[in-house]
C-alpha cells in the first residue's frame, strides 16, 4: 500500500498553490480532482469550438507577487497582462471613462464633478494607505486573540505594531472603514452618481451585501490590494484565461515530481481514531498519506466528506452557520465581431477594461433588494469585459470573447423555481438586453452564449452555493474568524486533516495566499523544509 | 449686558439637565439654556387633546443607575418591566419577557426555538454587561493616551480574557454580525425571528439584515435601570416625568435653567469660548460650556466652520444623523380591540413586524428617501398602566413607525404627513380593526418635524446615528470623541457623543466628569 506524504483534495488555485510548495519542499504529494481539468473555479475551457472562455473567474491581480516568483510560475508558462480602460456607461448616454492614467482619470471625472475630481486626489490616498496596511496581513497567518501560544502573542504584536504606525487620525479612520458601507463612505469624497457607482462595484462583487450594507467598504479594499507587476490596484488577463494560472501551477507541481489524478471526486476524507488517513474517491480508489489538505470550501469539507461523528458537535454547529451565500452568476459570450456602443467612438480605450451600466448607488442597491426577496435582479449590476481585445489569443482571428459578472443572483429561488430551466436563461436575458441597450449589434453578434448561475457554480466547481469567495468577507468570517472561531489557521480538529482553500484566510479571489499559508504551516508542523516564505 | 457663569449648558433635554446637576453639585455657577418653552428635549410629556402623551421617547429602560443614585433621581414606574408582544394578524401572537418567550391564543413555539431564543438572549445580556463599564467612562483614545484611556483600554482587554476562551470567541464574532444571522442561527420561528430582529433597529438606519445590529442590540440591554438588564418600564407620567425630575434636581441645586433662551451662537475668542450670544442679542459669559444639542449643529451652526480646520469640519459634514424614525400619538375615546388581547396585556409593548422581509421592506424605501408603505411599529398604550394621563375614560397611544426617512424625496408636507399617518393606521387596522373609530385626536411627527420641534440636525433619536463606525472612539467624530471639542473650553455633553443615544444621562453624566477633570 502506497503512502503519500500529503494528499490535496481539489486543484483549484489554492490546492495547486499548496501542493506545489509541498512538492517543492521535496514530500511527495498527490491531488484528487473530480473534473478532468485542474483549475476549479480558475479555468479556460473551449465551450464553443475555437472560442476559449474563462468561464467562472475572469481577471487577475490579487494572485500574490511573492508566490509567482517563489514557484517560478512564469516559467511554467504564466503571463499576465495588465488591461487599461473599462468604465460606466451612463443611462442618459453619456459616459464615465476610467483610464490608468491618474491625471487623465482626473481630467474625466472632472467632467462629471470637478469636486469629485479633487476628492478622488484624497480618495486614492486613503485607499493606498489601507493597501499597505493590509497587504503584509494576507501572507502570514491570522493571529487567534484568544490564545496565549508565544506565535499567536507575537503575530498580534505584529498587528499591533503595524496598526501603531498610522497617526491618531488615520488610526480612528481605519476602524470606520473597516466597518462602514461602501456607499457612506463613498458619499464623504463624492458628489456625482456615477463616479460613486463606479467604485462601488468593487465593495459588492461576490458578496450578498448591498452597496448601503455596513461592512463593504473592506469589500471594496479586498478587491483594490492586488497588483499587477507591482502597479497596486493593477488588474490584468492571464494569457490564455484564467486557466493558465491554473495551469501553470499544475505544470510547477508535477516538475517537482507531483502526480494529479483528475475525473473523480472525493467520496469521502477516512479518519481513524481521530487522525485523516487517507481519501475514498467516488469511483472506488483509495489514497493513504496522515496529511490531507483540502482545498475544498469547509461546509463541503466538513459536511459532506468526513463523518459527522469525526467531529467535536461545536465545530459541526460553527461550520453550519458558515455564510457561504450565492449571490453572483456569469454569462460567457462568443462574438462574431467588436461590438459598437453608442457615444463612444469604436476603439476608445474604455472597451479594454471592465465596463458597466450601473451609474448610481440607487440602481445597484435596489439589484440588492431583488436578492433579499430571493430573486435575480431585474436590473443587475454588471461587470463586462472582452478580453480579445487584449489577448487574441482566445478566439479566432477577428472574432470576440466577452465575459459578463452578474450581481445579484440568488442559490436558490424564492419561488422555488429550479435554477435548471427557464429562470436560467431569464437571467441572460436580462442582462443581455442591458447590454443591447447600449449596443445597437450586440444581440446580432452573439454566436453562443452560456449562464451560470450560482447553483451551477456549485454544480460546476464544488463550492457551496457558488458563492466565490467560498464564505461571505463580513467581518464575522474575516482574519481569526476564518473559517470559523478557533479553526483559523489551516488546522481542523482532526488531526493531519487541514484547510486551504478560499474559506480559510485572507479569502477569496485567485490570490493563492490561503493555499500558500496553509503549506506553510502545514510545513512548519511537519518539520519539513520550508519553501514559503513569511 | 453681560452675565458671568462658570458654565452654561446649552440645551436642556435629559442630558444637558444632567450635565448641569452634576456640574452645580461640584460647586459650579451654572446656567442651562433651552430654546423651548419646557425642558426635557425628546424625553417629555406635552398635552394633546386635553391628555398627556409621550411626544417622543416613550419606554424607559436605561437611566444609568449611578446618575439615579448621584443625583437622587426618583424616577416613578408606572409599570416595571413590560413585556413584549409580537402582534400576528390571527391574534396568534408571541409573548417575549426577558429571556422567555411564549405563544398566545395558540401560537406555536418549539421547545428548540424557546431554548435558542434563551441562549441568544442570555448571550447579548452577558456581552452587554461586558461593555457597560465601557460607558461610564470616556471612550479611550488608542494613540496620544493618557493614563484614563490606557487603564481603560488595558481593564477592557482583561475583562474580554476574563469572559474565557469560548465566550471571547463568540463575542469577536458577533460584534459586527447582523442580528437577522444571529437569530436564524438559533431559531426556526420566522415571526420570533422578525419581531425580535426589528427589537434590535429601533431609531437607527440599520434593518435586520444589515451588519451591525447586533452591536445595537447589545447597546440596547446594557440598560440596567431597575436591576433588570434591558428590561423596559413604563413611567409615571411618562418620560417628562424624568426631565421634571431632572429640573428640579436642578434648580435645587442653584442652577439657573432658562426657557425660551435660545443660542444662535457661540462666542470664540483665539480658539477659546467666551459665551453665547442669544437670538435676542443678549450675551451671556462663561469659562465652559457644555452643548446638548446635537454636534453638527453646535459646531457648524453655533460655533461656524470659520473656528474649526478643515479636516475636522468634514468630518462633521460626514457625521450621519439623519433619523429614519416616526412617531404617531393618538388620543383614543376607547380603548381599541386589539385580536387576542386582553386590556392586561395591552399594558405591554406591541410590535408589528410578522418577519424579517417585512422589515426590510420596509428599510428599503427610506433607502431611497421614501416613507415605508408598509411600517414596522413599536406600539405602548401608557394609560392603561397610569391613568393619571388621562381623563373621561380617554387613552394615550403612543407609536413609533419605522421607516419614515429624514430626506423624504417628496418633502415633508401637510400631505406627505398624512400619508405616513395613513400607512400607520392601515397597518395598526389589520390587528385592531376598530381603531379609526376610536380616535379622538392624532398628532404625526415626521423625523423633519421632530427636527424642527426640538432642535436637532436630522430628527435622529440617537442625534447620531448608532452605527459602530460612529460610536466610541469615534463618536460623533475623532477629534471631538471625549466630549471636548478643538475650541478650549466647549464640550458635548448630548446622545451625539459616546456612549449613545437613549434615555441614559450617562453622556451628561461624563461630560460633566470631563470638564470638571479638565479644569485646573
Amino acid at each position: 500500500m502506497k503512502k503519500y506524504d500529503a494528499i490535496v483534495v481539489g486543484a483549484g488555485h489554492n490546492g495547486l498553490t499548496t501542493a506545489s510548495f509541498m512538492a517543492k519542499a521535496g514530500l511527495n504529494v498527490l491531488v484528487v480532482e473530480k473534473n478532468d481539468y485542474v483549475g476549479g473555479a480558475a479555468c479556460s475551457l473551449e465551450l464553443h469550438p475555437n472560442w476559449t472562455y474563462s468561464n467562472c473567474s475572469y481577471v487577475c491581480s490579487l494572485l500574490r507577487p511573492e508566490i509567482v516568483r517563489d514557484l517560478n510560475l512564469p516559467s511554467y508558462g504564466l503571463q499576465v497582462v495588465p488591461y487599461s480602460g473599462g468604465g460606466t456607461f451612463m443611462a442618459n448616454g453619456d459616459h464615465l471613462a476610467h483610464y490608468t492614467d491618474h491625471d487623465a482619470y482626473r481630467q474625466e471625472v472632472a467632467r462629471h464633478s470637478k469636486r469629485d475630481s479633487e476628492a478622488y486626489e484624497r480618495f486614492s490616498t486613503f485607499l493606498s494607505k489601507q493597501c499597505r496596511f493590509v497587504k503584509p496581513l494576507l501572507m502570514r497567518m491570522a493571529p487567534d486573540p484568544t490564545s496565549f501560544n508565544p506565535r499567536d502573542l507575537h503575530e498580534l504584536m505584529f498587528l499591533a505594531k503595524r496598526f501603531d504606525e498610522f497617526s491618531e487620525a488615520d488610526m480612528h479612520e481605519t476602524i470606520r472603514f473597516w466597518t462602514m458601507s461602501v456607499a457612506e463612505f463613498l458619499e464623504e469624497y463624492f458628489e456625482s452618481d456615477v463616479v460613486k457607482a463606479t467604485i462601488a462595484g468593487a465593495g459588492i462583487i461576490g458578496t450578498a451585501l448591498g452597496p448601503m450594507s455596513p461592512g463593504t467598504a473592506y469589500v471594496l479594499l479586498h478587491h483594490y490590494m492586488g497588483e499587477v507587476d507591482g502597479n497596486i490596484g493593477a488588474w490584468g488577463f492571464a494569457r490564455g484565461g484564467m486557466g493558465a494560472i491554473s495551469k501553470a501551477l499544475a505544470v510547477c507541481f508535477k516538475d517537482h515530481g507531483g502526480k494529479i489524478v483528475m475525473g473523480s471526486g472525493v467520496d469521502q476524507i477516512l479518519v481513524k481514531n481521530g487522525r485523516a488517513v487517507g481519501v475514498a474517491l467516488e469511483n472506488g480508489n483509495e489514497y493513504y498519506s496522515d496529511t490531507i489538505v483540502s482545498n475544498a470550501d469547509v461546509k463541503r469539507t466538513f459536511l459532506q466528506h468526513v463523518e459527522r461523528k469525526q467531529l467535536p458537535e461545536d465545530f459541526v454547529r460553527k461550520v453550519e452557520r458558515f455564510k457561504i451565500r450565492g449571490s453572483s452568476g456569469k454569462l460567457n459570450i462568443a462574438l462574431d465581431g467588436m461590438p459598437t456602443f453608442t457615444g463612444v467612438e469604436d476603439n476608445h480605450p474604455m472597451l479594454n477594461g471592465d465596463m458597466h451600466f450601473t451609474d448610481s448607488l440607487e440602481r445597484m442597491e435596489r439589484a440588492y433588494d431583488d436578492w433579499k426577496n430571493g430573486t435575480w435582479s431585474k436590473d443587475p449590476y454588471v461587470d463586462m469585459l472582452i478580453p480579445t481585445r487584449t489577448d487574441p489569443t482566445m478566439t479566432p482571428p477577428g472574432k470576440h470573447y466577452m465575459t459578463v459578472f452578474i450581481q445579484y443572483a440568488p442559490y436558490e429561488l424564492a419561488n422555488g423555481e429550479s435554477w435548471d430551466g427557464p429562470a436560467r436563461d431569464g437571467l441572460a436575458q436580462s442582462v443581455i438586453d442591458q447590454i443591447a441597450e447600449r449596443s445597437p449589434n450586440f444581440k446580432d453578434l452573439i454566436l453562443h452564449y452560456e449562464c451560470r448561475t450560482p447553483w451551477d457554480i456549485e454544480q460546476e466547481a464544488g463550492i457551496t452555493e457558488g458563492n466565490i469567495f467560498q464564505g461571505e468577507l463580513t467581518f464575522d468570517q474575516l482574519l481569526f474568524n476564518r473559517p470559523v472561531p478557533g479553526y483559523a489557521q489551516y488546522r481542523s480538529p482532526i488531526k493531519g486533516l487541514w484547510m486551504c482553500g478560499s474559506s480559510t484566510h485572507p479569502g477569496g479571489g485567485v490570490m493563492a495566499a490561503p493555499g500558500a499559508n496553509a503549506a506553510r504551516e502545514i510545513l512548519r508542523d511537519m518539520g519539513a523544509k520550508q519553501t514559503v516564505r513569511g | 449686558m453681560t452675565k458671568k457663569y462658570d458654565s452654561i449648558v446649552i440645551g436642556g433635554g435629559h442630558n444637558g439637565l444632567v450635565c448641569a446637576a452634576y456640574l452645580a453639585k461640584a460647586g459650579q455657577k451654572v446656567i442651562v439654556l433651552e430654546a423651548n418653552e419646557k425642558v426635557g428635549g425628546m424625553a417629555i410629556t406635552s398635552e394633546l387633546g386635553g391628555v398627556k402623551v409621550p411626544t417622543v421617547a416613550h419606554i424607559a429602560r436605561a437611566v444609568h443607575p449611578k446618575v439615579i443614585k448621584d443625583l437622587g433621581l426618583n424616577i416613578e414606574i408606572a409599570k416595571a418591566n413590560i413585556p413584549m408582544i409580537a402582534l400576528n394578524t390571527d391574534g396568534q401572537h408571541l409573548k417575549f419577557k426577558g429571556d422567555q418567550v411564549s405563544g398566545m391564543n395558540g401560537a406555536i413555539v418549539s421547545a428548540e426555538d424557546i431554548k435558542g431564543y434563551k441562549s441568544v438572549h442570555r448571550n447579548l445580556q452577558r456581552f452587554a454587561k461586558f461593555l457597560s463599564p465601557m460607558m461610564e467612562a470616556k471612550a479611550p483614545k488608542l494613540k496620544n493616551r493618557d493614563r484614563e484611556d490606557t487603564w481603560n483600554l488595558i481593564k477592557l482587554g482583561v475583562k474580554l480574557r476574563l469572559l474565557g476562551k469560548q465566550d471571547m470567541q463568540e463575542f469577536l464574532r458577533i460584534a459586527l454580525l447582523n442580528i437577522g444571522d444571529l437569530l436564524e442561527d438559533n431559531i426556526d420561528n420566522k415571526q420570533l425571528i422578525g419581531a425580535a430582529a426589528m427589537d434590535a433597529c429601533w431609531g437607527t438606519h440599520l434593518a435586520p439584515r444589515s451588519p451591525g445590529s447586533v452591536l445595537t442590540a447589545m447597546y440596547r440591554e446594557t440598560g440596567d435601570m431597575k436591576g433588570t438588564r434591558g428590561a423596559a418600564h413604563i413611567v409615571k407620567g411618562g418620560m417628562g416625568n424624568i426631565t421634571d425630575k431632572l429640573l428640579k434636581i436642578c434648580t435645587d441645586l442653584g442652577v439657573n435653567v432658562q426657557t425660551n433662551a435660545k443660542v444662535s451662537k457661540i462666542v470664540v475668542e483665539d480658539d477659546c469660548v467666551k459665551g453665547v450670544e442669544l437670538d435676542g442679542g443678549e450675551i451671556i459669559t462663561a469659562e465652559n460650556i457644555s452643548s446638548n444639542a446635537d454636534p453638527r449643529r453646535t459646531m457648524l451652526d453655533m460655533v461656524g466652520a470659520e473656528h474649526l480646520d478643515i479636516n475636522f469640519t468634514r468630518r462633521i459634514n460626514n457625521i450621519r444623523d439623519k433619523g429614519d424614525t416616526a412617531k404617531v400619538n393618538l388620543v383614543l375615546d376607547r380603548l381599541p380591540s386589539f385580536k387576542g388581547l386582553s386590556e392586561e396585556d395591552l399594558k405591554a409593548r406591541l410590535l408589528v413586524c410578522p418577519d424579517i422581509l417585512y422589515a426590510e421592506h420596509a428599510f428599503n424605501h427610506c433607502k431611497y428617501g421614501e416613507m415605508a408603505a408598509k411600517p414596522a411599529l413599536e406600539i405602548t398604550i401608557p394609560s392603561v398602566s397610569d391613568s393619571s394621563l388621562v381623563n373621561d375614560g380617554k387613552h394615550v397611544m403612543s407609536i413609533v413607525a419605522q421607516y419614515a426617512p429624514y430626506k423624504l424625496k417628496a418633502g415633508w408636507s401637510e400631505d406627505t404627513r398624512n400619508q405616513l399617518f395613513e400607512n400607520v393606521i392601515k397597518v395598526l387596522e389589520q390587528y385592531a380593526p376598530d381603531i379609526r373609530e376610536c380616535i379622538d385626536v392624532s398628532e404625526t411627527l415626521s423625523p423633519a418635524d421632530i427636527a424642527k420641534r426640538f432642535n436637532n440636525s436630522g430628527g435622529h433619536w440617537h442625534h447620531v446615528e448608532m452605527q459602530v463606525d460612529q460610536m466610541l472612539m469615534n463618536r460623533p467624530i475623532h477629534g471631538a470623541a471625549q466630549y471636548n471639542t478643538p475650541i478650549e473650553g466647549l464640550y458635548l455633553c448630548g446622545a451625539g457623543a459616546h456612549p449613545g443615544g437613549n434615555v441614559t444621562g450617562v453622556p451628561g453624566m461624563n461630560a460633566a466628569k470631563r470638564i470638571l477633570s479638565q479644569k485646573k
